[in-house]
């Protein structure tokens, strides 16, 4: 097994509403989809973000598009109107999201 | 039936003024009935268009206004292009006056404008409306403004009664492009599959350029042609409502699969059930292909009944936000950075909680509560920007934030540099749902 980043596997951006964040995740190749679906999971999804605090991640497959987009809920320290952080939408989140570390056969 | 081509001209307030005469050129170089949008209001940028409205009556409409229709009106005009914005923002009747002399001073003959009412919800009437469903979250000595959500039919009707020019308030987003569409097929309120693949076309140019291209380049992963000149979005809408993304022609950027999935997904949550004014989309079963270059297809798009509730934005005053900066240099930077931050948190730690970022380290990854930076190992690092945000009910407080932070300069450690402060009013805001049939929209001709 190889540990790689999921950078190398796929693309994704964020967007925000009030104080939950979205994050898409969009394999670069239909064939990845499915190592995506094992190994990026809600609960590693939350660890990974665990300074931010997340009350609840979600998790929504559309395997039709080779994509997941994750909900990551009151992560955004108030959002656009009450955060103090530089970036106050998140929208950096999706990059740090692609440094989750996964297995590649 | 010819098929609807809309194309978008900005997708902020304070998108790029030069982005929408390369779209206006290829819509009218390509033929066909054609339409624009400008999509100009983010969640913050009516309620600060309500505070300049206060100060001055005839404003609070898009300050971009006249740059912005500046290099199109007359092709518009000239073409049966109609424009569809939402720059009336707080102000649509002064956003309509501003076009209406625009159109004089360069010699045009008066268009004919639509104003979409009903969004404002800032009356006696709307406040009250508002506060029965925000109970006793509503804090009347604080109230700024309030906004609905309107949908696209308003802005079919307008377009339906000969309107060249349709200016909006709040509206959802992709109702800019679903209301030219609907005027154009004339699809029922109850074609939900039509409208939700309208609105989905809607949701890819809402944006701008981040359909097609912008907000995508990662060099040597995900390049992109051009990105200094690129093109903003068309679609092409087919009375099914399926669409094609394409863009300005003669343009950098690009649209591919990867840009448009990266779009349809931006700010979604559960992708079963995008819910706009108009209906919910649900875009599970969707397909997206490359048919061709810079074009992409989205079709299998499903519609479902839409709710019986409009979404209401209220603002209210919610004090004041400072920050500033200092940088450090050279050998032992981080450590002076840090001495920084400690002086900083004896000095004014006990007025408020204080945000501390060290750029060059940790900073936009990091938490409000500080819980990133604690865990931040001290490195070497040469080159540290300290960072120092807060937020208060008081602008005096805020205000001895910032000189204190200024007196960093010769008070703090050494070698500290380019200092930085800023303040300004804070908003903040809280979402109810409120029954449509209370919040009735109208169109009015200028």
């Amino acid at each position: 097994m190889n540990n790689i980043a999921l950078y190398e596997l796929a693309h994704a951006r964020t967007g925000d509403k009030g104080n939950h964040a979205n994050i898409s995740l969009i394999a670069y190749k239909p064939e990845d989809f499915a190592l995506l679906v094992d190994q990026v999971t809600p609960e590693r999804v939350a660890a990974h973000f665990g300074a931010r605090r997340p009350s609840e991640v979600r998790r929504y497959l559309l395997p039709n598009i080779g994509a997941m987009n994750f909900v990551l809920d009151n992560v955004l320290d108030g959002g656009v109107n009450d955060s103090l952080n530089l970036d106050m939408h998140g929208k950096s989140l999706s990059f740090h999201l692609l440094n989750l570390p996964v297995q590649r056969p | 039936m010819q098929t609807l081509a809309v194309g978008c001209g900005a997708g902020f307030s304070g998108d790029r003024v030069d982005a929408a005469l390369p779209v206006v050129k290829t819509l009218i170089a390509r033929g066909g009935p054609a339409a624009l949008m400008f999509e100009n209001l983010a969640e913050r940028t009516l309620a600060h268009q309500q505070l300049i409205r206060r100060a001055n009556p005839s404003l609070g409409y898009e300050p971009l206004l006249e740059l912005e229709l500046g290099p199109i009106l007359a092709d518009c005009l000239a073409h049966s292009i109609p424009i569809i914005g939402n720059f009336g923002a707080a102000n649509p009747q002064g956003a309509a006056l501003c076009i209406l002399k625009l159109a004089e001073k360069l010699g045009l003959p008066k268009p004919r404008i639509a104003v979409v009412l009903g969004d404002d919800l800032s009356t006696q009437q709307g406040r009250t409306l508002v506060k029965q469903h925000l109970h006793g979250a509503f804090d009347e000595a604080r109230f700024v403004c309030a906004n609905a959500y309107l949908g696209a039919f308003e802005i079919a009707k307008a377009l339906q009664q000969g309107a060249q020019v349709v200016v909006t308030g709040r509206v959802a987003d992709p109702s800019l492009l679903l209301g030219p569409a609907i005027a154009h097929y004339q699809w029922s309120a109850t074609d939900w599959d039509k409208l939700a693949g309208a609105t989905m076309a809607g949701h890819l140019l809402e944006c701008g350029a981040q359909v097609s291209g912008g907000y995508f380049a990662d060099p040597g992963k995900k390049e992109v042609p051009g990105l200094e000149d690129v093109g903003f979005p068309i679609a092409e809408i087919f009375e099914d409502g399926s669409c094609v993304i394409s863009k300005a022609d003669h343009t950098g950027g690009l649209v591919d699969c990867r840009t448009v999935k990266e779009q349809l997904l931006y700010e979604m949550h559960d992708p079963a059930a995008y819910i706009t004014p108009d209906v919910v989309a649900d875009i599970t079963q969707a397909k997206v292909e490359q048919i061709g270059p810079d074009r992409v297809r989205l079709s299998g798009v499903k519609g479902h009944a839409r709710t019986s509730t409009l979404k209401v934005l209220a603002y209210f005053d919610g004090g004041w936000f400072g920050e500033g900066e200092i940088s450090y240099a050279g050998p032992n930077a981080e450590a002076r950075a840090r001495l920084a931050m400690q002086v900083m948190q004896k000095r004014m730690g006990h007025h408020m909680p204080l945000r501390f970022d060290l750029i060059g380290l940790t900073s936009i990854l990091g938490d409000d509560g500080g819980s990133m930076l604690t865990n931040t190992p001290v490195t070497r690092a040469s080159d540290v920007r300290l960072r120092v945000a807060a937020k208060h009910e008081s602008l005096a407080t805020i205000e001895l934030l910032l000189q204190e932070l200024t007196a960093l300069w010769t008070g703090g450690p050494a070698g500290g540099g380019g200092v930085r402060v800023a303040k300004r009013q804070r908003l903040s805001n809280l979402a109810c749902l409120i029954p449509r049939e209370k919040i009735p929209a109208t169109v009015h001709f200028v």
